[in-house]
């Protein structure tokens, strides 16, 4: 039995999910772990890029901002935001944006900015950055979620950023063509969008985890009926991501990958 | 003593720059990206100076911002984004005073925040996109009808329209063109000339810059003319789009400065933890930037060490190694 933590499934679960030639759009924390994990292990063709311009470093070290010089080090282009926002929608590339929130629902919107009332907040946080405008262009969105009940709700306090909308086809019709949440990536399972309804349905539960615990921390109805238990983290997976990626530890540690919410 | 007689006119201190250019209520567009290339030495002048209601025009903004909000100069934030990386992931002063009712605050994306200032750059008055569709951005408007009154505030926050090219039905948002009165850009080189040179990411810094009436740079270091001159490519902006330029070594501590300097960590650990208080706040506040008397100072106090340990290495960039946590 290997042993592994949260974090470190997490980071491996969204790096499956990515294919040779995406271009993956990397916010803070989790996410640029699960995007170097991705380039490092199951794509050696993908892209990193960051929001901020810096498109392709060479990520010796894990960068802690998206405007962290890390990001700018061993680059093929460095740029701005202007042209980091023309990549990510860009009608050639596909590409697969990995995003945080405090809040999701069923159909993947997802909430950074606040909760309770949005002029006298009971917590504020830090707000889109970034991800309102990924969530309309890249091709596909995969979101990390700490899995409690508070955070998986059936009405966001705040929809910052867009998911599948109120579900169907109800962003297309928005005027949104492309793009839309691909899959939900926690610590207790792997949650991926039904093709017609848009709704979130229980794809895999990690080794260890039961439905139950992923239901009972769901705060709104869930499909579990296609479940099946998750592949654990190989020998060689953690290896790569612990010597290569972030032999510092700085993220693959107790760091949540939320905000907090008192 | 080196003079520099073709930016005589607009070379000056942190102190006077301020004096001249930053009034009580100026609109301010803060450079640099979080904890990155924050203009510093300009805003603990302004908290210094004890300039008031300024509205701020932010992308996702970090230390700069969280110290001016903290320090009570600031009445509105127009913000996409208000955190510091993974030292801060909410700015701790900004998350503060929304929570507390002190400051107006309307919030955009980072997409939505630069489109508004390339607008502004282009003297169009509006641009159309495609973020915020079906999300809140669109939904609440932050500020309130008396404040749209207000000089160099839209009288609304978006407006969605029809593509007029268009047929069929296709909605874009448009957003409001931005011009503030100042932008505060720090770089790491400028020319003897007056020319601009930023290294690594410019962020939003190109469109705030060209957006804003005026526009005062703070740089590392002053170097010859030939040197900007000879690889032209690598120029950010003209010397006619700079009203004032300040050489400020470290200009950008604690937020980093790419070839230079890395971020200060460990002061921006420190920061978050006495940001959470108000009476340790107020005392960082009287320590770090009421009671400096100069750059010098400001530079004795964060400590030879620090400095070295930060410097960067001048291929990568970046301090390879550098304590983190």
């Amino acid at each position: 039995m290997v042993n592994y933590t949260d974090n470190e499934m997490m980071a491996i679960s969204a790096g499956r999910f990515i294919k040779d030639g995406d271009i993956l759009f990397a916010g803070t924390g989790i996410s640029m772990l699960a995007a170097t994990v991705a380039k490092r292990i199951y794509a050696p063709k993908a892209v990193v890029f960051f929001e901020t311009g810096g498109i392709d470093p060479s990520l010796e070290e894990i960068p802690m901002a998206v405007s962290d010089s890390r990001v700018m080090s061993g680059t093929a282009v460095n740029s701005g935001l202007i042209d980091a926002f023309s990549v990510v929608g860009h009608r050639k590339l596909h590409t697969i944006a990995f995003l945080g929130a405090a809040q999701i629902d069923r159909y993947g919107n997802l909430n950074t900015t606040c909760i309770g009332d949005y002029f006298r907040p009971k917590a504020r946080f830090p707000g889109s950055g970034g991800a309102c405008d990924v969530a309309a262009f890249a091709s596909g969105v995969i979101t990390f979620m700490q899995h409690e009940r508070r955070r998986f709700v059936e009405k966001l306090d705040y929809r910052t950023s867009l998911g599948w909308h109120d579900g169907g086809d109800s962003r297309s019709s928005l005027g949104l063509r492309r793009g839309g949440a691909l899959a939900v990536v926690t610590n207790l399972c792997v949650l991926k969008f039904d093709d017609n309804t848009k709704a979130v349905y229980l794809a895999e539960y990690y080794p260890g985890v039961s439905v139950g615990t992923i239901l009972e921390n769901t705060g709104f109805e869930l499909d579990v009926s296609r479940a099946a238990e998750a592949t654990p983290p190989s020998v060689e997976e953690l290896k790569i991501l612990r010597d290569e990626v972030d032999p510092q530890r700085l993220m693959l540690g107790s760091i949540p990958c939320a905000p907090a919410i008192p | 003593m080196n003079s520099y007689p073709e930016i005589e006119d607009k070379l000056m201190t942190a102190e006077e720059a301020v004096k001249r250019f930053i009034k009580e209520g100026s609109q301010i567009a803060i450079g640099g990206f979080t904890v990155a290339r924050n203009p510093m030495a300009i805003a603990y002048e302004i908290v210094r100076q004890g300039i008031r209601n300024i509205h701020l025009v932010c992308h996702s903004n970090g230390q700069a911002l969280d110290v001016l909000i903290g320090a009570g100069c600031v009445r509105r934030v127009e913000i996409a984004y208000g955190g510091n990386g993974r030292f801060a992931p909410t700015c701790v002063r900004f998350k503060k005073a929304v929570q507390e009712g002190r400051i107006e605050f309307e919030d955009y994306s980072n997409y939505q925040m630069s489109l508004r200032f390339l607008a502004g750059a282009l003297g169009i008055p509006f641009v159309p996109t495609k973020s915020g569709l079906g999300t809140d951005l669109i939904t609440y408007e932050g500020f309130s009808q008396e404040t749209r009154k207000e000089r160099k505030v839209s009288p609304k926050k978006f407006a969605l329209v029809q593509n007029p090219f268009n047929d069929e039905e296709d909605r874009y948002v448009l957003l409001p063109a931005l011009n503030p009165d100042v932008a505060l850009i720090h770089a790491q080189y400028v020319g003897d000339d007056g020319t601009v040179r930023i290294k690594g990411l410019t962020f939003a810094d190109i469109e705030e810059a060209k957006s804003a009436d005026t526009v005062i740079v703070t740089c590392e270091e002053i170097v010859p003319r030939s040197f900007v001159r000879i690889d032209p490519d690598q120029n950010t902006f003209p010397p006619f789009l700079v009203d004032a330029i300040v050489r400020v070594p470290y200009g950008a501590h604690p937020t980093s400065c790419y070839s230079f300097y890395d971020y200060d960590a460990r002061h921006l650990n420190l920061y978050r933890r006495v940001a959470e208080d108000d009476e340790l706040f107020k005392e960082y506040l009287d320590e770090w930037v009421y009671g400096i008397s100069s750059r010098e100072a400001y530079l004795d106090k964060v400590g030879g060490a620090a400095l070295v340990e930060i410097k960067a290495n001048s291929v990568l960039g970046y301090t390879p190694g550098l304590e983190r946590k």
